[in-house]
């Protein structure tokens, strides 16, 4: 079959800015930790960390995750679909609006504005400037797929589709506001209270649930096969896990307001769907795992797939760990401690961060049409470096969630109240100086990786290639 | 079953209004019955509108982040109420657009820290936290004494507010400014207006020492009204168990 001439200009910019953000976000994020060991480190007025962790989540979801789903989903649904992606110009619309939405969402946070919603800080002509972004993204995808010449809609497009579009109304929904006028970059929400609480978790558990991860189980739906040189497990488990993640995923948002003042049927309901939601979850995971059936030797050769099966595994234990923590019994000791912090990130390093990584090594050297990286060592030492600081970090954070969570609700003999608040605080200490070391590796496993993708593209290490090899998809 | 999805894989935007469907079913069923008001929202007496030096400090409050290390809620656990007072209602937090509830709990919960420490300890701990709790690792916001409050446009805040369902009166809307200015002084002439329109309960006093209102004024307004609106004395759960 001939070979379309496919817009990877586009992909490499997205991939760029994925590592860019990545870093960003990253070291954003060990500042922060460090500021919580150290609070010498809030600095002035616009270092605080109040105003810095949306900086971090922000960086790290919607930058660094939001560029790489932007360019492996433009990547993916042009070779799935064997037709060039629609729209040159849409697409460089939504590679600049998206940067300039990021641009803007900061400095917001910086200057101290911001809706104060978890996940939906950036105020109202962020957010109206996102939504025509994402309209041309929705766009742009829809097109391309419309365009296509293969029959089927392949897998991975199912779940980047459900992404884009349920993040449209996710954010639709969880912004709506008042601003206070035009020319105010202060905005309320029309939603107040319990009302409010409900549509802002709805918003943001399913922010984990679409963006963080139906956006990339596409990723791994395509980049899986592609590097193992198997077709993916089950296609008839693909259909299942499928709509049932996303119908499922939708109804847990209330587990985030557990004991609150939140109706206790909501309640319930949010917790059963959260346990169901284990099932779907780890349809996705063993989908992936059992892709390397008869494949499983080349985990031995080829770090790369080894960082996405490391990403599956990763997968499987924070989707075990989320129903877990969904029950209301174990969410009374859990919700407000770092555990949750720390299943976040097991999430979001392990998982989000992994795969992102091995479709970012697997893409360089094609985009950039080069025989291969620079080195695959040094792919391994990314993997192992970045492994051992996720593992302290979500060690440290059970510890110091679980242990917090006991001393607050520990009774003297007399009946009294063991520790009094700050006395918790302080037992955190070792174990934010843990945290901020798994952190600091994570970090230097990405630098790691900046070094080697730089040597990839702009060395003369690695010999160019004139056509890339182009297997047909599995 | 299976053989049928052939079907919506050679058809995107099929596919489009499936997945339309099928993440529109739980919110729908979760979120719309909380706006039947009646029964989400138990009623109690005593909660208010913020007034405008309030609802400015609360503006603060949301600039600075806090709801990123403190929440704002308090569960109906045996240590919590112990630890911070009486259980949270909906009603508590029917006027803040947004929640406040928060999901972390790095510092306390601040849900009723109103009247918890007097207003110069407020003073002190947000000139350095240190100051007052050696062990805490809560960032200084000592600019906070050093900024006016924003109140010039807090009216326009207000009538926003009023767009989004909180009762805000034209009177409150036309005095703003002078309510929040004789909120921050003890015993100012516009005391008597403040309290006809936001009752007798509300506090009024130079909460940070200083001759300008600032915006440390207009957030220990906001803290220390925080938890102290509903009269929790007469609040009867449902069901009559108490």
């Amino acid at each position: 079959m001939d070979k379309p001439d496919y817009n990877d200009e586009i992909v490499k910019k997205f991939t760029i800015a994925t590592i860019f953000w990545g870093v960003a976000g990253f070291a954003a994020g060990v500042f922060i930790a460090l500021q919580m060991a150290f609070p010498e480190l809030n600095i002035g007025e616009y270092l605080t960390f109040g105003r810095l962790r949306p900086l971090h989540t922000s960086a790290v979801i919607f930058a660094f995750g939001g560029n790489a789903l932007f360019a492996t989903s433009y990547f993916v649904v042009q070779r799935t679909c064997r037709t060039r992606l629609w729209g040159d110009g849409v697409a460089n619309f939504t590679f600049w609006g998206y940067q300039a939405f990021i641009v803007m969402a900061a400095v917001g946070y910086l200057t101290g504005v911001t809706q104060g919603k978890e996940y939906a800080e950036p105020e109202w002509y962020a957010d109206l400037w996102l939504t025509f972004v994402w309209v041309a993204y929705l766009i742009v995808f829809l097109m391309t797929m419309k365009n296509r010449r293969e029959p089927h809609i392949y897998v991975a497009n199912w779940f980047y589709l459900a992404f884009i579009v349920t993040v449209a109304v996710l954010h639709l929904g969880n912004n709506i506001s008042i601003p206070v006028s035009l020319t105010s970059t202060k905005s309320y929400s029309v939603w107040a209270g319990v009302q409010s609480a409900l549509i802002q978790w709805w918003y943001g558990h399913n922010a984990v649930g679409f963006f963080l991860t139906a956006g990339f189980l596409g990723i791994m739906y395509y980049f899986v096969p592609k590097r193992a040189g198997r077709p993916v497990y089950s296609y008839r488990l693909s259909i299942l896990h499928f709509w049932s993640l996303i119908f499922i995923y939708i109804w847990a948002g209330p587990h985030h307001l557990h004991y609150t003042a939140l109706p206790d049927w909501a309640q319930t309901l949010g917790m059963t769907f959260s346990i169901m939601l284990w099932m779907p979850s780890w349809g996705g995971m063993i989908n992936g795992m059992m892709t390397l059936s008869g494949a499983w030797h080349k985990l031995r050769q080829d770090p790369v797939l080894r960082f996405m099966i490391i990403s599956l595994a990763f997968y499987g234990m924070s989707t075990f760990e989320g129903p877990l923590m969904s029950i209301k019994t174990v969410n009374a000791l859990s919700h407000y401690t770092d555990w949750t912090i720390g299943h976040v990130h097991s999430g979001a390093l392990g998982w989000v961060a992994f795969i992102s990584f091995g479709a970012l090594y697997h893409l360089v050297p094609g985009l950039w049409k080069k025989e291969g990286l620079y080195s695959m060592k040094l792919v391994n030492t990314h993997l192992w470096v970045a492994t051992i600081g996720i593992v302290l970090y979500i060690a440290a954070m059970w510890v110091s969630g679980i242990m917090q969570g006991l001393m607050w609700r520990s009774y003297d003999d007399m009946g009294f109240l063991t520790y009094s608040f700050v006395e918790t605080v302080y037992a955190m200490h070792p174990f934010y100086l843990i945290r901020a070391l798994g952190g600091l590796m994570f970090l230097s496993g990405a630098l790691i990786m900046v070094y080697n993708i730089y040597k990839t593209i702009c060395g003369d290490a690695v010999p160019s290639t004139q056509d890339v090899k182009e297997p047909v998809h599995a | 079953m299976l053989n049928k999805h052939a079907v919506v894989e050679k058809n995107s935007f099929l596919m489009l209004i499936l997945i339309v469907v099928v993440i529109s079913i739980g919110g729908i069923i979760e979120v719309l019955p909380l706006f039947r008001m009646e029964t989400t929202i138990e009623p109690v007496k005593g909660v208010r509108p913020y007034t405008p030096l309030e609802l400015a400090g609360q503006n603060v409050y949301i600039r600075e982040g806090c709801y990123n290390c403190h929440s704002q809620q308090i569960r109906p656990l045996r240590d919590e109420v112990e630890r911070y007072g009486h259980y949270s209602l909906a009603a508590e937090s029917m006027y803040d657009h947004p929640f406040q509830w928060g999901s972390k709990r790095t510092g306390p919960d601040l849900a009723r820290v109103g009247g918890k420490y007097s207003d110069l300890w407020h003073v002190q701990h947000m000139e350095k936290p240190q100051n007052v709790v050696p062990e805490s690792i809560m960032p200084a916001y000592a600019h906070l004494a050093r900024k006016g409050a924003a109140l010039n446009e807090i009216a326009d805040d207000m009538k926003a507010l009023r767009m989004a369902g909180v009762p805000y009166t034209d009177e409150m809307i036309e005095n703003a400014y002078r309510d929040a200015l004789a909120q921050a002084q003890l015993d100012s002439d516009g005391l008597d207006g403040l309290i006809e329109r936001y009752g007798d309960k509300v506090i009024a006093r130079n909460f940070d020492g200083q001759e300008v209102t600032t915006e440390l004024d207009a957030l220990i307004a906001y803290l220390q009204v925080l938890g102290t609106m509903a009269e929790l004395k007469d609040y009867e759960p449902e069901g009559g168990r108490k």
